[in-house]
């Protein structure tokens, strides 16, 4: 045996055994947070392209249904579309860049619970969310919607589109989890995703439409957000006890 | 478990129950006045459906015990009750249609809300199996899958209440199902279809498990014998494996 | 001489991958403060080793204990005191060095001014700002250095970690990653006379399983270059 073998090792081993190290779940999250942002700021990949793809999609819809101005169901339609298409593309990016540069085997490495990585992740795609809709919704209201809405009603259309983000954010870092170790990994989100997000858009879609008819709002319908929170809560709950399997091997 | 004993014993007992249920369907049940004989095709429709769902439940709790234990066999068990119960997912959207046909004289309708939910519910296992095969490393395959499998389960109930209030406030809802409203004569029918479906499912089931289950310990033993190189290495496959030992 | 609780400890590792073999059987112990060497061809299992160790993978059969700690169950407990080097830096491009550091420092509890000492140590202050993309792959082995060091483990893991290093910056992350900085270390290498020189103990593996296990004194580099054959 070398001499090295018997020295004495460092203190702690000498005593039971070594304390073991912890980082509470809000600082983790922060910094988890403050990574996506920071990467998101300095390299924008998923919110150009989600609000770009958004006003194309306008478009389309304007050539497609050959007409200049939509109101009632129709223009409930046409915003739920276009905002749940642009969202799978950022489901699709969600998980990429820790994917390629080893960085989810650094977090893993890191002494703090799971699921600070499936908070930061939702939470970073609620903001990309909101961020799209900052330019998607006014560009709706001017390419396509006929009726002005009131104020008012640009509230309640608000908490829809808060409750609705979080469903999607929930349900886009499970699909978005999984969908990065595919090899297919941008056609398996939105086969995975819509389906999931079908109640979200029934909600959403049958609530908005009394906020975009022609002749004056008609006020929200508030078993709606009641459904999507319903929905919310489900999600929540699933991702919460599911995603640790997604990302520990 | 052993899964090939009384395989012949199912497979005669589901043979005998769906013969009669469907020979009850055609010769004992009334005929419809309105939709006339395509009606029939309810014996078929409704418990190939609840069969199906019951089916999808199944598997996610397999995926659950799969999660909890991770032993590889509750992954398998898994996988042979979801890709079951999507091949009679399809039979009942194409036999719904034909009902559909027979009762509004279209194709396809909105109007109901459980035929709905189940396009839906279809469309969302349907992606299960692409799923599984674009994932190459056979454990995080088997894991995904039952997360997969634990989601969609979740999800089944919860679509089918979303569904349910859409409809409630355009369409009020047009027929009753099967739940308590069927007349005498075609109770027996119904109920004995709905034990044959189950029978089909649990014998198919069975016959899945044991032919998986023989395949993996046949190239377990190769192995054994023959040493390492005399198996050719498993092909990409959206199935489960099972561990060699 | 005093018994002293052994840093790692495996009795009988397992792990599988696919239908093959990763590591079998593998058992071994290693005292606090010693370097295990592990030799062996590419596919013979070493990163795998590191990363059950460093608790990525679970081990799918036989014990696992570092730091008196029982892996997977209690591999909580001990993440914190771990340091891994890779073949993946795990640095973020888009981000500077210092960045990528503080965003580590957070997540380990460490305070910003080890980042900077650490910085200062490795000679990337200048350039700490940067985005790592713009580095070369010297620097980034130095910059993952000081990542893995940087909550100060107990144990190193390390995935031949002079990859990529001149000289010059071999010479200062020695005493980091090296054998004086006091820490136990596992190290992988494909060169058997400079392990050997830095090894107290000695694994060679091939195909999962133990070819060679053996205080280093008692291990001639021949043995070492049989592995690869």
């Amino acid at each position: 045996m070398s001499a090295r073998a018997t020295e004495p090792a460092s203190s702690e081993s000498d005593e039971a055994l070594p304390e073991p190290r912890y980082v509470p779940l809000r600082t983790a999250v922060r910094a988890l947070l403050r990574k996506e942002l920071a990467l998101e700021l300095r390299a924008p990949q998923a919110v150009p392209a989600m609000a770009l793809f958004s006003v194309t999609t306008l478009v389309v819809f304007h050539f497609a249904l050959q007409r200049g101005v939509v109101d009632g169901d129709l223009a409930s339609g046409v915003l739920w579309v276009t905002l749940l298409f642009a969202a799978m593309l950022g489901i699709s990016r969600l998980f990429v860049a820790d994917h390629e540069e080893g960085g989810l085997d650094g977090f893993l490495l890191a002494p703090t619970d799971r699921t600070a990585l499936l908070v930061a992740k939702a939470v970073g795609l609620f903001a990309f969310l909101v961020a799209l809709e900052v330019v998607a919704v006014p560009a709706f209201a001017l390419l396509l919607l006929g009726p002005s809405p009131s104020l008012a009603a640009y509230g309640q259309l608000a908490v829809l589109l808060v409750l609705a983000d979080a469903g999607i954010a929930l349900v886009g870092t499970l699909v978005g989890a999984i969908a990065v170790q595919t090899r297919t990994r941008d056609l398996i989100v939105p086969l995975m995703a819509l389906p999931l997000l079908i109640p979200v858009v029934i909600a959403a879609a049958r609530g908005t439409s009394p906020l975009v008819l022609q002749g004056g709002s008609q006020g929200l319908e508030v078993r709606w957000l009641f459904v999507l929170g319903l929905y919310d809560l489900v999600f929540g709950l699933l991702a919460y006890a599911l995603f640790d399997f997604l990302i520990e091997d | 478990m052993l899964y090939g004993t009384r395989l012949r014993a199912l497979s005669i007992a589901t043979l005998v129950t769906m013969t009669a249920a469907l020979a009850l369907a055609f010769f004992y049940a009334p005929m419809d006045a309105d939709q006339g004989f395509m009606q029939k095709i309810f014996y078929i429709h409704v418990p190939m459906g609840i069969v199906a769902l019951c089916g999808f439940v199944w598997g996610g709790i397999n995926a659950i015990q799969h999660l909890r234990t991770r032993d590889p066999k509750y992954d398998l068990r898994s996988y042979v009750a979801i890709h079951l119960s999507l091949i009679l997912g399809a039979g009942v959207l194409v036999t719904g249609s034909i009902w559909a046909k027979a009762s509004w004289g279209h194709w396809w309708v909105w109007d109901e809300p459980t035929l709905v939910s189940f396009l839906i519910v279809f469309l969302l296992y349907a992606t299960y199996q692409p799923m599984r095969f674009s994932i190459e490393d056979r454990e995080k395959q088997a894991r995904y899958a039952s997360v997969f499998a634990v989601t969609a389960g979740a999800f089944v109930p919860l679509n089918f209440i979303a569904v349910r209030l859409a409809q409630a406030y355009t369409h009020p809802r047009v027929f009753a199902t099967a739940d308590g409203g069927l007349p005498a004569k075609m109770q027996l029918p119904f109920y004995l279809s709905f034990l044959g479906m189950t029978l089909l499912y649990i014998t198919l089931w069975r016959y899945e498990m044991a032919s998986k289950n023989t395949s993996a310990k046949l190239r377990s033993l190769r192995r054994k014998l023959a040493g390492d190189d005399a198996v050719a290495p498993a092909g990409r496959t959206a199935a489960p494996s099972l561990p060699t030992t | 001489m005093a018994a002293l609780p052994a840093a790692i400890e495996l009795d009988g590792l397992t792990r599988r991958y696919g239908e093959r073999v990763a590591l079998e059987d593998v058992t071994l112990t290693v005292a606090p403060a010693t370097t295990l060497v592990v030799f062996g061809p590419n596919g013979a299992g070493k990163s795998t080793l590191l990363r059950v160790l460093a608790t990525l993978l679970r081990p799918h059969a036989g014990a696992v204990r570092v730091l008196g700690r029982s892996l997977p169950d209690d591999g909580w407990a001990v993440r914190g005191r771990i340091g891994f080097l890779t073949h993946e830096p795990l640095l973020y491009r888009d981000l500077s060095g210092r960045e990528n550091l503080r965003f580590h420092a957070r997540l380990h509890g460490v305070a910003f001014a080890r980042v900077e000492e650490l910085l200062d140590r490795v000679g990337l202050r200048l350039r700490a700002d940067d985005r790592v993309s713009t580095y070369s792959r010297g620097m980034v082995q130095r910059l993952a250095v000081c990542r893995a060091v940087l909550h100060d483990p107990d144990v190193l893991l390390l995935d031949e970690p002079r990859a990529n290093l001149d000289p010059a910056a071999a010479d200062l992350v020695e005493p980091l990653i090296g054998a004086a900085s006091g820490r136990t270390r596992v190290v992988t290498s494909h060169d058997p006379a400079g392990g050997l020189v830095e090894a107290d103990l000695a694994l060679g593996l091939r195909g999962g399983r133990t070819e060679l296990l053996a205080p280093a004194d008692r291990v001639q580099s021949h043995e070492i270059w049989a592995l690869y054959r």
